[in-house]
C-alpha cells in the first residue's frame, strides 16, 4: 500500500487523508516549519511545531486553528502514525515522520546539518522512503564551519568600523535573521527591521531566548545609526530606508554567495554563505543515515541530485512541487510591506 | 599571494569602477614591486601563455573530487567560470603555502616546457596549499580571464591617481614594450622605456543626438555632412615614423589592427587624424558583429584577416607636421584632409565621403537610405567648427535612422557569463514560418535586472531539458526587438540577418500568436 502521493495540492497522506505543506488549500496541512512555502494561508486545520505555531499565526492569521507537537511526540490520525523530528533549519523546523503499518516515511522539509547555535540539531531518522529537498544539490556547495564564517564575519564588521560604515546585514526574517543575529551576539547593539522585530516577538512568546537587539524606528536620524549594525530583509535592498543610513556597508548572507557571479549580482559590498539549508556532503549525509530504499528528491537541484543517487546505487527519484525561494522572495515583500504599515 | 586576493575580492565584488580605483590604489601602494608589475602584465593581456591546458586541469579535478563529467558539467553551468568550478569543487585542502605572485608566475612559467605528468603534480600540490578563494586566483594565474570588470583604463586611471601621471602616456607605458624582468614598478610608470610625445592622442570630439528640426540649423551650405559609421572610433597618431591607435576609450589598440600600421607605414608625414575603424570587405562595410570578431584577440589567424579585413574612414585631422589644427575650421581641416589623401592611397583607407544637398529637405531620404550601406544614419557638422574636446552641443550633430522592431517568442535561453553567470540572460528568439517558429535573432541585452531575475526564474520552471547549458524553453514570452538593419542571408536559417539586435523591451501584454512571422520581417528589407 502507498503512503503517500504526490498531488498537485501538496504531498498527500493516502491513509492518513491529510497533506504535508500543502500550497493549495486543504481541510488538514501538516506543516514542517514556518516559510511562506511551505506554511500557506487557507488550510482549514493546522498541525505543527510547538514553536511554530507562533509564527504561522503572525504570518497567515490569529484567528487560525493551529494544534502542535513537540519534537518525538506521537499523533495518530487514521491510523497513521505521526511524529516530528529536528531538522536544524529555522526555529520550530520539523522532518515529519508517517509510519503506517510497518512502513515509515519522512518528509524533510527544510534541513541544515551543521549546528546553528539556535536551532535544534537536526537528527537523522531510518526509513523506508525519505523525501529529501535539495536546494544546493550540487557539489559546488559546501559551507565552512560556523567559527570561521563567524570570524570572516566579524573582520568585515571591525573593517566597517574602521572605515566610519554602517554595517547592514540582509537575510529572511524568519530563520536567516535569527541566524545573523546569533553569529553577531557579541556585538552590543543589533538593529533589526520592523519585520524581523514582529518575527522575533513570535518566537521569543514561544519561550525561547533570542540574542538581544534593538527595533530600528523608522525616525531614526542620521547620526544615530552612525558605525551601527542593523539587520533588513532582502526587499529593501536599494530601498529608501537602506539610503537612509549613512555610509552603509552592505552584506547579503546566503548559501547562494559561495558562487561569484551571485555575489557581484546583487551589487552589494559583501556576500556572506551563510545557509540554512545542508550543503551538498549534508544532503549525501542525510540521504546516507536515512537508510531510505526509495529517495524522492524536491525543489532545488532535484535532477542532478536525484540522478547522482541513482549512479551511486540509491533508488531515487525527482519530484516537482512548489517549495523554493521564489514565494519566500515575494512573501517577503509582503512582510516587509504589512510590517512597515503596522 | 594573500594581498592580490584581497585586491580580487574588493574589485570583484563592486559594481562601481571608483571602488575598483580605490582598491587598485590601495593594493599599487602597499604590494611588492613584481607583484605589482605582474598585476600590470596580466591585466593587460601581457601574460605569458597558459603552461597547463584547462583540459587536463578539468580531468584531475573530476579524478581528485571523484565527480562525473556530467556533474562537473553542471556545477561548471552554474558556476559560468572554469577556475571558480575547480576551486569550489576540489576537497579542502590539507597544508598551507604562501607565496608571492611573482613567484607563482616565476614557476609557472618555468612549468610551460615540462610533461604532463610534472605539471600535474605541481598543480595537485598547489591545490591542496591553497583555500578555495586563493586556488581560484592560482587558476586564474595559470590562464583564462578574471573577469571581475578592469579594463586597462580602470588600471591607467589608478595609477594615475598613484603618481599623477597622464593617463595616456600611462597608457602607452604600460601597453608599450616592456619585460617583467628588466623594469621596475617606477621605471614602468615613469615611462623610461617609451617616448610618449610620438603616441600623444587628442581628446575626441564628440556629438549630441540631434534635437531640433534640420530647417533650425540654418543654411545647408554651412554645413558639412557625412554618413555615420557603426565601429570602431579611433584616431591614428603617426610621428617620427611610430603608429599608434587610440581608440575612443583612449586605449591603445594598435596591435589589433595589422592592416592599418601596414597601410600607414607607406605614408609621407607626420600627422593625427580621427576616422572610424570599420570592417571593409570589397569596399562596402561589414556589420559591426563581424568587426567584433576582430577585437581585444591576442593572435589573429590568417583566415581571420582574410574574412573580416579592417578598414579606416577618415573624418578629420587635428595635426599635421607637428602642427596642433584643431583651432582652424572644419573647412580648413577638410582641405588638409584631402591634400593628405591626395599624396597618399592605400586601399584600406578611404576619406569619409561627404554628402552635398541643395536642400535640407532631400536629406530624409539619404538617411533612411543609409541602412543599405551598413551606416547608421548621418553626421552633420558645422563647416566653421573646431576640433572640440568631447561633448558639445551645437555644431556637431548625429542623426541616427530610427532602430527597426519586431515581437518575437523566446525559444532558448543561457546563462550568462561573469556578474551574470546565476542568471539566463542570453536568449533565443523566433518568429513564426507558416505553423512552425524560426530561430531569427540571439540577443542578451536591455533588460532590467529585476526583469532578468524574473525570466530566469520562468526558464528554470519552463525548461524542457534538465542538463546543460542551453534550456529550450515553452514558447511563451514575447519581446520586442530593436535592430539597425537587415539583409538576406543563407548563413541563417531564417533566410535573414539582423544587424546589432538587441531586446528593447518584453512585452507582457502579447501572446506568442501576436508575434511577426517571417515574410512581415522580410517585408521590412524592402521598406527600409
Amino acid at each position: 500500500m502507498k503512503l503517500i502521493r504526490f498531488t498537485n495540492k501538496g504531498i498527500y497522506c493516502i491513509p492518513g487523508k491529510f497533506y504535508l505543506d500543502p500550497w493549495y488549500p486543504v481541510d488538514y496541512a501538516i506543516i514542517s516549519h514556518g516559510h511562506a512555502d511551505h506554511a500557506r494561508w487557507g488550510m482549514k486545520h493546522y498541525l505543527c511545531h510547538t514553536l511554530t505555531k507562533n509564527i504561522i499565526k503572525h504570518r497567515i492569521g490569529a484567528d487560525i486553528s493551529v494544534e502542535t507537537l513537540n519534537y518525538n511526540e506521537p499523533k495518530t490520525i487514521n491510523g497513521v502514525k505521526i511524529s516530528f523530528h529536528p531538522a536544524g533549519h529555522i526555529i520550530g523546523s520539523c522532518q515529519i515522520r508517517l509510519e503506517y503499518k510497518g512502513k515509515v516515511v519522512v518528509f524533510s522539509g527544510d534541513y541544515k546539518i551543521k549546528e546553528d547555535g539556535l536551532t535544534t540539531p537536526f537528527e537523522s531518522v531510518k526509513c523506508h522512503e525519505f523525501i529529501t529537498e535539495s536546494t544546493f544539490g550540487l557539489p559546488i556547495y559546501k559551507w565552512q564551519p560556523e567559527h570561521l564564517l563567524k570570524a570572516q564575519i566579524h573582520d568585515w564588521i571591525q573593517m566597517n568600523l574602521s572605515n566610519n560604515r554602517t554595517s547592514v546585514f540582509f537575510g529572511y526574517s524568519l530563520g536567516k535573521s535569527q541566524r545573523i543575529m546569533k553569529l553577531l551576539e557579541d556585538f552590543d547593539e543589533i538593529y533589526v527591521h520592523n519585520a524581523i522585530h514582529h518575527i522575533n516577538n513570535a518566537i521569543e512568546t514561544s519561550g525561547v531566548a533570542l540574542p538581544k537587539t534593538i527595533r530600528l524606528d523608522g525616525n531614526f536620524k542620521k547620526d544615530d545609526m552612525k558605525n551601527k549594525i542593523v539587520i533588513m530583509p532582502p526587499a529593501l535592498l536599494g530601498s529608501k530606508l537602506l539610503k537612509r543610513i549613512p555610509n552603509a556597508a552592505t552584506a547579503i548572507c546566503s548559501g547562494w554567495m559561495q558562487i561569484r557571479g551571485n555575489r557581484r549580482w546583487r551589487g552589494v559590498d559583501a556576500g556572506f554563505v551563510v545557509s540554512d539549508h545542508a550543503d551538498w556532503d549534508g544532503l549525501l549525509q542525510a540521504v546516507k543515515a536515512s537508510e531510505a530504499e526509495k529517495v524522492y528528491v524536491t525543489h532545488g537541484s532535484q535532477a542532478s541530485f536525484s540522478r547522482y543517487l541513482n549512479e551511486i546505487g540509491i533508488e531515487s527519484e525527482e519530484v516537482i512541487t512548489e517549495y523554493g525561494e521564489e514565494q519566500i522572495n515575494s512573501e517577503e515583500k509582503k512582510t516587509v510591506a504589512i510590517a512597515a504599515s503596522k | 599571494m594573500k594581498a592580490f586576493t584581497q585586491l580580487i575580492n574588493s574589485i570583484e565584488i563592486t559594481n562601481k569602477t571608483n571602488a575598483k580605483i580605490e582598491a587598485l590604489v590601495r593594493y599599487f601602494k602597499t604590494a611588492e614591486d613584481k607583484d605589482k608589475l605582474w598585476m600590470i602584465a596580466l591585466f593587460t593581456g601581457k601574460r605569458p601563455s597558459r603552461p597547463v591546458k584547462s583540459s587536463f586541469m578539468k580531468a584531475w579535478c573530476m579524478e581528485i573530487s571523484k565527480i562525473p563529467e556530467w556533474l562537473f558539467l553542471e556545477s561548471y553551468s552554474t558556476v559560468g567560470d572554469l577556475g571558480e568550478t575547480l576551486a569550489l569543487l576540489l576537497p579542502d585542502p590539507s597544508n598551507t603555502i604562501e607565496k608571492p605572485v611573482y613567484e607563482w608566475m616565476d614557476e609557472l612559467v618555468q612549468l610551460k616546457p615540462k610533461t604532463e605528468e610534472e605539471k600535474k603534480e605541481y598543480v595537485l600540490k598547489a591545490w591542496n596549499g591553497l583555500q578555495p578563494q586563493e586556488r581560484l586566483i592560482f587558476n586564474k594565474l595559470i590562464g583564462g580571464s578574471f573577469r571581475i570588470g578592469v579594463s586597462k583604463k580602470t588600471l591607467v586611471n589608478a595609477l594615475a591617481k598613484l603618481t599623477n601621471t597622464d593617463v595616456n602616456q600611462l597608457m602607452h607605458s604600460i601597453i608599450g614594450n616592456w619585460d617583467i624582468n628588466a623594469i621596475t614598478f617606477n621605471e614602468l610608470l615613469s615611462g623610461a622605456h617609451i617616448n610618449y610625445d610620438n603616441s600623444k592622442p587628442y581628446p575626441f570630439a564628440l556629438a549630441y543626438s540631434l534635437e531640433k528640426e534640420l530647417n533650425e540649423l540654418g543654411t545647408i551650405e554651412d554645413w558639412q555632412i557625412e554618413y555615420k559609421w557603426d565601429g570602431i572610433r579611433g584616431q591614428i597618431v603617426k610621428r617620427n615614423d611610430e603608429i599608434f591607435i587610440w581608440s575612443r576609450g583612449e586605449e591603445l589598440v594598435t596591435n589589433q589592427f595589422p592592416e592599418l600600421i601596414e597601410a600607414f607605414q607607406t605614408w609621407e608625414g607626420d600627422f593625427v587624424i580621427d576616422g572610424e575603424i570599420l570592417a571593409i570587405k570589397d569596399s562596402s562595410v561589414l556589420l559591426f558583429n563581424d568587426l567584433q570578431k576582430r577585437l581585444n584577440r591576442k593572435n589573429i589567424s590568417k583566415k581571420l584577416l582574410q574574412e573580416v579585413p579592417i578598414g579606416f574612414y577618415a573624418y578629420d585631422i587635428m595635426e599635421f607636421h607637428q602642427q596642433d589644427l584643431r583651432e582652424t575650421s572644419l573647412a580648413s581641416r577638410r582641405i588638409q584632409l584631402e591634400n593628405l589623401f591626395e599624396n597618399n592611397t592605400s586601399t584600406s583607407v578611404k576619406l569619409s565621403e561627404t554628402i552635398y544637398v541643395q536642400d535640407w529637405n532631400e536629406l530624409n531620404a539619404i538617411r533612411n537610405e543609409s541602412r543599405k550601406l551598413n551606416s547608421e544614419g548621418l553626421m552633420l557638422k558645422q563647416k566653421s567648427s573646431t576640433y572640440h574636446i568631447g561633448r558639445k552641443k551645437g555644431t556637431w550633430w548625429k542623426w541616427k535612422v530610427d532602430p527597426l522592431t519586431i515581437d518575437v517568442v523566446m525559444i532558448y535561453a543561457q546563462k550568462g557569463s561573469g556578474r551574470r553567470s546565476s542568471k539566463y540572460t542570453d536568449y533565443t528568439f523566433a518568429v513564426k514560418k507558416e505553423d512552425q517558429l524560426v530561430t531569427i535573432a540571439k540577443a542578451y541585452s536591455g533588460l532590467t535586472d529585476a526583469e532578468i531575475t524574473e525570466i530566469s526564474r520562468w526558464v528554470t520552471k519552463n525548461a524542457t531539458e534538465k542538463f546543460g547549458p542551453v534550456r529550450t524553453v515553452k514558447p511563451e514570452l514575447v519581446f520586442e526587438i530593436a535592430f539597425e538593419g537587415i539583409a538576406l542571408s543563407n548563413r541563417h536559417k531564417s533566410g535573414v540577418a539582423l544587424r546589432f539586435p538587441r531586446i528593447k523591451r518584453w512585452r507582457r501584454d502579447k501572446k506568442v500568436e501576436e508575434i511577426d512571422t517571417i515574410e512581415s520581417v522580410k517585408d521590412l528589407i524592402f521598406k527600409q
